[in-house]
């Protein structure tokens, strides 16, 4: 895009060789889509009688589905689809949000946590665990071990200066990625069905939010990264508290990257599936489990099932043509850099 | 937020100290307000479960009204997987191994003993180092040996297997193909935005509707491909119902889907090549070739070592694609280790099922590691 017109002009033979490529490419991303289009519009003989290709040409396209879905059953979608648009927008609003302020820290403070503490940390929380596992009141080990954190507090961090880097934290937050959800998916059912949230749009909320915050951290750090220092400095120098700095100087510069990385986090919160199989049942269903469940006894429904695919992927649709310009414009220039 | 400065000094003097107080405090901690909230949420969501997680792999659990019953078992879980009734489910059947197989392991060792001692004769040799690249090319030796035992003419994947399968060649497939469409959407060709756009959408698809999508496709009896079977005499064959046709259909699948996402990295990295590389290249008389096999490709390493890591970490968890398209059939054969998982949370197995988490877990903590230690860095830096 940046290049000079000659230099990057494949011959003739490359451009017909080219286009030939990319046609074909094309062909194989568009042509399940066009099926589940034409699908959507035919009756259950059209399907079962073997592949009719064109509408009007191949057979009589009809608005069954679509009216099943729309008018017959629509109680049965309305709310599949408003849980997954809450969830996905407040999660990802929420992964944003806390995930750019961390970001954003890690690029501009200087953290020093003790190795100690942490291991220090670790080793109470397996006590408690391993303390309420032999039985004894989960109240009162919590009380120990907070106990025993405060009063090691001073002491350790005297004793054992070594600490952990900005980089390390930032390692550790974006690490969490590489944990697969099932490893997590149990416990977090177990808590959230001890407080009584189970089945709950806020307990998909909080769960999406988690596993997509390091990809928010990963994103956002590099590109507060490339935000030059010297405003918010002078900002400093002015009086400006560090929050009025990031919301009046940073935010601004930044708003490009966020709205890639919101749009990106939103793509996989909307199409996440496998948190809400186990965390959601009828009340917090999202769409995901909706499709799914169309395999019904009687056989996959593809009509009713094309129909319901096409209203979960079109507004997704709408947003990858947006992104694609944020692209294309070099927005995502922090993932690139790694 | 905001820090905001009291407008008037006549009243509620001790309320403004205060909230004086207050804002100072918070303008001395911002670094510890910036990011406390994502650690915490790291620390409830990821780290804690994690380690109940550890707990209930050595534990059997029992939901019953109103909470549930545990009992210890140790390390009994993994027993079942690694060495008892669910073996063949999880680790396959493991067979002699076909000579050209021993090759493969042998070339596998061969390249493996090369990187070692090249290693030692290289500048930043140290003990350490070795021992630890000599323990992890062991394990991966090892791990190759069998994979390839499971592979061999007699023996039979197991959900292990099934997994690295999905993840290496979904992701040679999905780099070598996204690599190519960046490349040719860099060029100079008029359009080139609306193939980009185009590529991009599988990215964004719900994997569970591509599922189904593709199990349309795959059809070979009234799918949109039927004369083609029907040319080759294959209108009653399923894939689904051939071990390896299954894998291939989600290998697929998962290919078509993830595709773009190498390919919008790759594409964004090579636009932002500086361009006097290609001028000056030009100018002296490079080739095409020359110019993409000794500027493009080296500048774009460090990227692609990300992306390929990236998607390595996410292949781990499939279970959308299996699950829609096969439901892990025939039999187990296309059962990825998060979908095995799943079944044994189905079947109330909390601790089998944590077991098998941690598994994955372990297997992929190590492969992408060991990728970011031995080849991420040294290709990043």
């Amino acid at each position: 895009m940046f290049k000079s017109k000659g230099l990057n002009q494949p011959s003739l033979a490359g451009t017909i060789l080219s286009y030939v490529i990319l046609l074909f490419w094309a062909f194989i991303v568009l042509f399940p889509l066009y099926w589940l289009v034409v699908t959507s519009f035919k009756l259950p003989f059209h399907v079962n009688e073997g592949p009719y290709y064109i509408p009007f040409v191949d057979y009589q396209p009809s608005g069954h589905a679509w009216r099943y879905v729309f008018v017959d059953v629509v109680g049965d979608m309305i709310r599949p689809y408003t849980n997954t648009v809450v969830v996905s927008l407040a999660s990802s609003v929420l992964a944003i949000i806390f995930g750019g302020t961390a970001a954003y820290g890690l690029t501009r403070f200087r953290y020093r946590p003790r190795q100690a503490l942490i291991w220090l940390f670790i080793a109470l929380v397996a006590g408690v665990i391993f303390g309420s596992s032999l039985g004894a009141p989960l109240l009162l080990l919590l009380a120990v071990a907070i106990a025993i954190f405060f009063l090691a507090l001073r002491p350790i961090s005297k004793r054992f200066p070594r600490s952990v880097e900005n980089r390390d934290i930032a390692f550790w937050l974006i690490s969490q990625r590489i944990l697969p959800p099932v490893a997590v998916v149990i416990p977090i059912y177990i808590m959230f069905q001890q407080v009584g949230l189970l089945d709950t749009q806020a307990a998909l909320i909080i769960t999406y939010m988690a596993v997509n915050l390091p990809i928010v951290v990963w994103l956002m750090r590099d590109y507060f990264v490339n935000i030059p220092l010297e405003l918010e400095e002078s900002a400093r120098v002015d009086g400006a508290s560090p929050y009025r700095v990031f919301w009046s100087i940073v935010l601004p510069l930044a708003t490009p990257g966020l709205v890639a990385t919101f749009l990106f986090v939103l793509v996989f919160a909307w199409n996440e599936y496998l948190l809400s199989l186990f965390l959601s049942k009828a009340n917090a269903q999202t769409m995901p489990l909706l499709v799914a469940a169309q395999n019904a006894t009687r056989g996959p429904q593809w009509w009713y099932m094309s129909v319901y695919i096409l209203i979960m992927i079109i507004p997704v649709i709408i947003l990858a043509v947006v992104l694609e310009r944020y692209i294309s414009r070099g927005l995502l220039v922090g993932a690139v850099k790694g | 937020m905001d820090n905001s400065v009291p407008k008037s000094s006549s009243a509620h003097t001790s309320d403004q100290i205060s909230s004086n107080r207050v804002s100072d405090w918070l303008n001395r901690n911002a670094g510890n307000v910036f990011i406390l909230p994502s650690v915490i949420i790291v620390l409830l969501l990821s780290i804690f479960p994690l380690i109940i997680s550890a707990y209930l792999a050595m534990t059997r659990l029992k939901f019953v009204q109103g909470g549930f019953d545990i009992t210890f078992v140790g390390f009994k879980n993994f027993e079942k997987l690694l060495d008892g009734s669910e073996k063949r489910h999880f680790r396959g059947d493991l067979e002699a191994l076909a000579p050209y197989q021993w090759l493969v392991v042998a070339v596998v060792v061969a390249l493996l003993v090369y990187a070692l001692w090249r290693y030692m004769r290289s500048a930043d040799y140290k003990v350490g180092g070795l021992i630890y690249r000599a323990i992890t090319f062991g394990i991966l030796s090892w791990g190759v040996y069998f994979v390839m035992q499971n592979l061999s003419p007699e023996g039979r994947p197991g959900t292990v297997v099934v997994t690295l399968i999905y993840v290496f060649i979904g992701l040679f497939l999905q780099y070598f193909i996204g690599l190519g469409l960046a490349l040719l959407t860099t060029q100079n060709l008029p359009g080139k935005r609306i193939f980009r756009v185009i590529f991009l959408l599988p990215m964004m698809i719900t994997p569970v509707g591509i599922g189904y999508t593709f199990r349309m496709m795959t059809d070979t009896s009234k799918g949109p491909f039927e004369p083609f079977w029907a040319v080759l005499g294959l209108t009653d064959f399923s894939w689904v119902s051939d071990p390896w046709g299954a894998r291939w259909a989600v290998i697929i699948t998962d290919t078509w889907q993830w595709t773009p996402f190498v390919f919008i990295i790759l594409l964004a990295a090579i636009e932002g090549l500086p361009n006097e590389l290609f001028e000056a290249a030009h100018v002296d008389g490079a080739s095409k070739w020359q110019i993409f096999w000794n500027i493009t490709l080296p500048q774009i390493v460090p990227v692609s070592a990300t992306v390929v890591l990236i998607r390595m970490i996410e292949a781990f968890k499939i279970i959308d694609l299996p699950n829609i398209l096969t439901f892990g059939g025939p039999g187990t054969a296309t059962e990825s280790l998060t979908l095995h998982s799943f079944f044994a949370w189905r079947t109330l197995d909390v601790g089998g099922s944590a077991a098998i988490a941690y598994m994955l877990m372990f297997i992929s903590l190590f492969i992408c590691i060991s990728y970011a230690n031995l080849i991420y860095q040294k290709v990043v830096r």
